[in-house]
């Protein structure tokens, strides 16, 4: 398979590229997960996905929300709403670090003529009760992705351990693209009848969520949300394996990993509306990683999590 | 003898964990060599991101064979017995030898361990360090179980002599050794074969790989300061930072960058801080402003359009971190200038430690105790409460928030643009320190006073709540504050009695630490108390005062066993003296790198209590000093024996021989000397004690050294005459009870 060697034009090409690459080295091309996600680790493609030992090559763009980072539109380089571009692959196969390169010069990065480097950056998400080994990757200095072999997910160990990729999107395409303020750059063919820039699809809603963020919210509605999706969680996770209608054995792990995704969102908003202190922000955090830690727990008790009845 | 060449090739290894690798791959594989019997001529260790490298030089080939003669049972021993000699020796009976002993013919086996090859031990070796090393962090992958820093791609391990070279075969989770390595990860592709080390490190500088890390470090700052230098400037030297910048690159290209105009206004610590940190770029200043101007950036990699887009790139992402550092600036100035107290605010709300409440409460501590201890330092207690208040105001700040190791020095900058004195702005930078041993002590008198008390208050608390460091744990750096306070003590030549402030800021703890259950006339009493503390000193005084005065009021609260006060009354005093006990075991420490022998210390420390750190600091130095002299020296070994006399005459008689020698009694010369110079000599001593004059007691303490040894000479204590026994011994007490003044010179050893 041979490469456009040429440069990319739009944010757009960007993604089209990666997906076309990763579908070639066989990942399967996923869609985003439709809940509010702080990063693409916390799609179950990944986070449960990186449990048992079932093999497993996934690739996906996932919209992510960090409330705590707008700027209302303003920051060349901030934003509350971005994309990320995960890989996860299971067993992470010896070549990750070559595919990965590839996949850099598949969106038109020239390895002769720029500094690619792999900086030591231990991966750890408190929330997720995750962590792993691996780099940050500068390209001019500039850190485009993650590179992460996981070691732990949910408080269990890795085994087989995945190899995870998680490139900025915007930050990455900035680069390639030579652009200096995210709301400039080309969303799609900057030729197109209907040429769209970053700025004509997100400028608005960066700063219509900046303001709903910060000071807009509703806190105490929020603090009820985040008490009834860990109760929601608890309770899906407390029922029996055996559904008593059809008598199957499902056990539940996805629908209460949502709960927790859920509860995980409503604390980063809460976060960014300032209302919980240090010490608060510590048992939350707490919270939620109790939850992630019971849905990996469900999440081997399933087929795709490795159980199997014999 | 073959040389050894080792080359273990993984993806990246943290540039902080290299040099330390290398050096564990030496030892390891070096003792494990010499352990089997393989001894060496030279070993060094190599480290590149990708690669740890050992080379050893002219190992035996194969371990020596090893002879064992083992002793056997007697030859008319049981057949049982023989055999089961021969069985554990591995031999048969018509090895044995028979030989005449002390206890009749016994047998004796002579046992051969044949030596093994080199290949043989060296593979099992790396395999058992490979296994085993001790990577502070360490990761497994794909399918494997192997643990390695990153995953591990290829070893190569190979013996070669004269006559070529030979892959030790090994084979460890798959990896198998081979003979050949591949260069740079972008410069150069294929693999290439490798026949001994000088051809390795040769065909590695080919295809782009410099292996030794000082060469890389070398040649980086070599280029940096030619740059430089040619530009009229100069690089900010930064070891540190040198040596991780060698451990990212294997091929390193110097390239110097502009940061932009606008940002040029920005503190250079902060700029300086931002490259380092986030680009781990060299900071490049103008010689003539000491502004810093430009940057150096190290790339792994030379290009056709030399490095041009490289450079590009990075000053692209400089520019964006110091636009986010300016605008961090720009807001905490408006903050600052408007008076911090946003960021006063804000810090009611940020818990300093769980138990001990917020940072608010812990500054308000502060600024109490650096208002008291102003006098000590000769500041002015107004700007000393001032200092200590805005003192930690930065927290709250931005830039501090994204550069917490800015910390008080971006306190100085908002303190100035705030428009606060010129002190109280100083002292927000220069109250953590001295940071470490080698950290300069704050040199204003309104800094030390915030120095310390920040310091006593940090002590005092985690004293209260039990929180003390223990063996290598010392997670809130205890020790480390103790040290300041000793040095900033030291420094200043401060006078100050440590317990009184220790006891007064301990009750503040518990007031603190109670606050919730207490009762309001508890923490009344309590306030008293520690105002009483602060008066007059000695904690236990103070609170029976306070509760004695406490008896007459109609509202007084309860001071029975179990009650709050009681509480804090009983435990305080105990607390105190383990934290002052901790100080002093500072104090050792610190004096003996200095040079002072700790029994010298000990000599001094009980004296005037011992919380008058710099008293015993200048008593302890003079009587160092005295001791190296021939006249200490001797005075010492007078001291001993007279109080060996004494004790033993003591404990035989059941008496203390203290008082009533009289010059009337003596019937040498030798005796009347002595009372004459002891005379002389105790108001000498006196006089000099009363001025703090040590090096002058000592002097009068060496005056006495030829009486006391003539008396020694020439007189026989243990007469027959019961008077003149006793006169003397009374007399050996004079020369003790002087002596002691000066130090306690029973703790001296020799």
């Amino acid at each position: 398979m041979a490469f456009q060697a040429d440069k990319p034009r739009s944010f757009q090409e960007i993604i089209l590229r990666l997906q076309s690459y990763w579908a070639n080295q066989g990942c399967a091309i996923m869609q985003p997960y439709d809940m509010e996600v702080g990063a693409g680790t916390f799609h179950p493609a990944t986070t449960l996905r990186s449990l048992g030992s079932q093999p497993w090559a996934a690739a996906y763009v996932q919209p992510s929300r960090r409330p705590t980072d707008g700027r209302y539109g303003e920051n060349p380089n901030r934003l509350q709403h971005y994309y990320q571009y995960q890989v996860l692959i299971k067993p992470s196969p010896p070549n990750l670090q070559e595919l990965y390169l590839g996949s850099l010069e598949a969106i038109g990065i020239d390895m002769d003529t720029h500094d690619i480097r792999f900086v030591e950056d231990d991966w750890e998400s408190p929330t997720l009760g995750a962590w792993g080994l691996g780099w940050e990757v500068w390209c001019d200095g500039m850190e485009v992705s993650q590179f992460t072999y996981f070691q732990q997910v949910g408080g269990h160990d890795c085994n087989p351990v995945s190899g995870e990729l998680t490139y900025g999107l915007e930050r990455l395409a900035m680069f390639v693209l030579g652009i200096d303020h995210v709301m400039d750059m080309p969303f799609n063919d900057p030729e197109a009848a209907i040429a769209l820039s970053y700025g004509d699809v997100h400028r608005q809603t960066e700063q219509e969520y900046s303001r709903w963020n910060f000071d807009v919210a509703n806190t105490e509605v929020l603090l009820k949300q985040f008490e009834e999706a860990e109760a929601e969680c608890q309770a899906i996770l407390t029922q029996d394996a055996v559904d008593p209608k059809t008598g199957k054995r499902i056990v539940m792990a996805h629908p209460a990993y949502d709960q927790c995704i859920k509860a995980s969102h409503i604390f980063n908003l809460l976060d960014a509306r300032g209302v919980i202190s240090v010490t608060e922000r510590q048992a939350y955090i707490g919270r939620v990683r109790a939850l992630a830690k019971q849905c990996a727990d469900a999440f081997v008790q399933t087929e795709a999590g490795g159980y199997s009845a014999a | 003898m073959p040389d050894l060449l080792i080359e273990l090739f993984s993806e990246e290894i943290p540039a902080r964990m290299q040099a330390r690798a290398a050096e564990d791959l030496k030892k390891r594989m070096t003792d494990g060599l010499v352990e089997a019997g393989l001894t060496y001529g030279g070993a060094r260790a190599f480290s590149t991101p990708r690669r740890l490298v050992l080379a050893v030089e002219t190992l035996l080939a194969e371990s020596p064979t090893v002879r064992e003669e083992r002793k056997g049972p007697r030859v008319d021993a049981p057949d049982k017995a023989i055999e089961g000699f021969l069985r554990g020796a591995g031999v048969t009976r018509a090895d044995l030898e028979e030989r005449e002993t002390p206890k009749g013919a016994v047998f004796f086996a002579t046992i051969e361990k044949p030596g093994h090859p080199a290949a043989e031990i060296v593979a099992e070796v790396l395999e058992t360090t490979i296994r085993n090393f001790p990577w502070p962090k360490s990761m497994r992958w794909g399918s494997g179980s192997l643990r390695w820093v990153r995953p591990l791609h290829s070893i190569l391990c190979i013996l070669s002599d004269e006559n070529g070279a030979e892959v030790v075969p090994l084979e460890i989770d798959g990896i198998k050794a081979g003979n050949t390595a591949e260069g740079h990860r972008f410069m150069d592709g294929a693999p290439f074969a490798v026949t001994g080390f000088d051809d390795y490190v040769a065909k590695l500088k080919r295809d782009h790989v410099v292996l030794d890390a000082e060469e890389r470090a070398d040649h980086i700052w070599q280029d940096a300061t030619n740059m430089a230098f040619a530009a009229g400037l100069d690089v900010v030297e930064d070891k540190g930072l040198l040596a991780e910048v060698a451990g990212l690159v294997e091929w390193p290209v110097v390239l110097m960058g502009e940061i932009g105009e606008e940002f040029l206004g920005l503190p250079p610590e902060v700029l300086k801080t931002s490259m380092k940190e986030h680009q781990k770029f060299f900071s490049v200043k103008n010689p003539k402003t000491d502004r810093i101007e430009r940057f150096i950036t190290v790339a792994n990699i030379e290009t056709p359009d030399y490095g041009a887009t490289i450079l590009a790139g990075n000053q692209k992402v400089l520019s964006a971190r110091l636009s986010d550092a300016k605008f961090f600036w720009e807001n905490d100035l408006r903050v600052a200038k408007a008076g911090m107290d946003e960021w006063l605010e804000k810090l009611e709300n940020v818990t300093f430690e769980r138990q001990l409440g917020t940072q608010a409460a812990r500054i308000a501590r502060i600024a109490r105790l650096a208002r008291a201890l102003a006098p000590v330092t000769g500041a002015d207690p107004d700007l000393a409460e001032q200092a200590a208040k805005v003192a930690k105001a930065d927290l709250s700040s931005e830039m501090v928030y994204e550069f917490p190791e800015l910390q008080g020095l971006m306190g100085r900058y908002y303190a100035e643009a705030a428009g606060l004195p010129a002190e109280v702005a100083k002292a927000c930078e220069e109250h953590y320190s001295p940071l470490g041993p080698s950290d300069d002590v704050p040199d204003g008198a309104v800094s030390r006073a915030v120095a310390l008390a920040d310091k006593l208050d940090t002590l005092t608390g985690f004293w209260v709540i039990d929180e003390k460091p223990t063996g290598s744990k010392d997670p809130f750096a205890l020790r480390r504050a103790a040290l300041g306070v000793i040095r900033i003590i030291l420094a200043g030549e401060l006078r100050l009695k440590l317990d009184t402030y220790i006891d007064a800021q301990l009750v503040l703890q518990k007031i603190g630490l109670n606050r919730v259950k207490a009762t309001s006339g508890e923490i009344d009493t309590l306030e008293e108390v520690i105002d009483e503390i602060s008066d007059h000193g000695v904690f236990g005084a103070a609170f029976h005062a306070v509760l004695e005065r406490l008896t007459g009021r109609d509202d007084a609260p309860d001071v029975g066993d179990g009650s709050l006060l009681r509480t804090v009354g009983d435990m305080v005093p105990d607390i105190s003296t383990d934290l002052l006990a901790f100080f002093h075991d500072r104090l050792k420490v610190y004096l003996r790198e200095e040079g002072l022998r700790h029994d010298v210390i000990d000599a001094c420390l009980e004296l005037d209590g011992g919380d008058d750190l710099y008293m015993l600091v200048k008593r302890a130095e003079a009587l160092g000093a005295f001791l190296e002299t021939e006249d200490g020296d001797n005075l010492l070994q007078g001291f001993k024996r007279a109080n060996n006399i004494l004790t033993q005459a003591e404990e035989k008689d059941g008496v203390e021989y203290s008082f009533g020698a009289d010059v009337k009694f003596a019937e040498t010369d030798e005796e009347r000397t002595l009372f004459a110079a002891l005379d002389a000599g105790e108001a000498e001593i006196d006089a000099a004690l009363q001025a703090e004059d040590f090096s002058a007691a000592m002097a009068g303490m060496a005056r006495l050294r030829a009486p006391i040894d003539a008396f020694f000479e020439a007189v026989q204590v243990n007469t027959d005459s019961k008077l003149v026994r006793r006169n003397r011994l009374n007399l050996l007490s004079r020369i003790r009870g002087t002596c002691l003044r000066v130090a306690d010179l029973t703790k001296l050893e020799g």
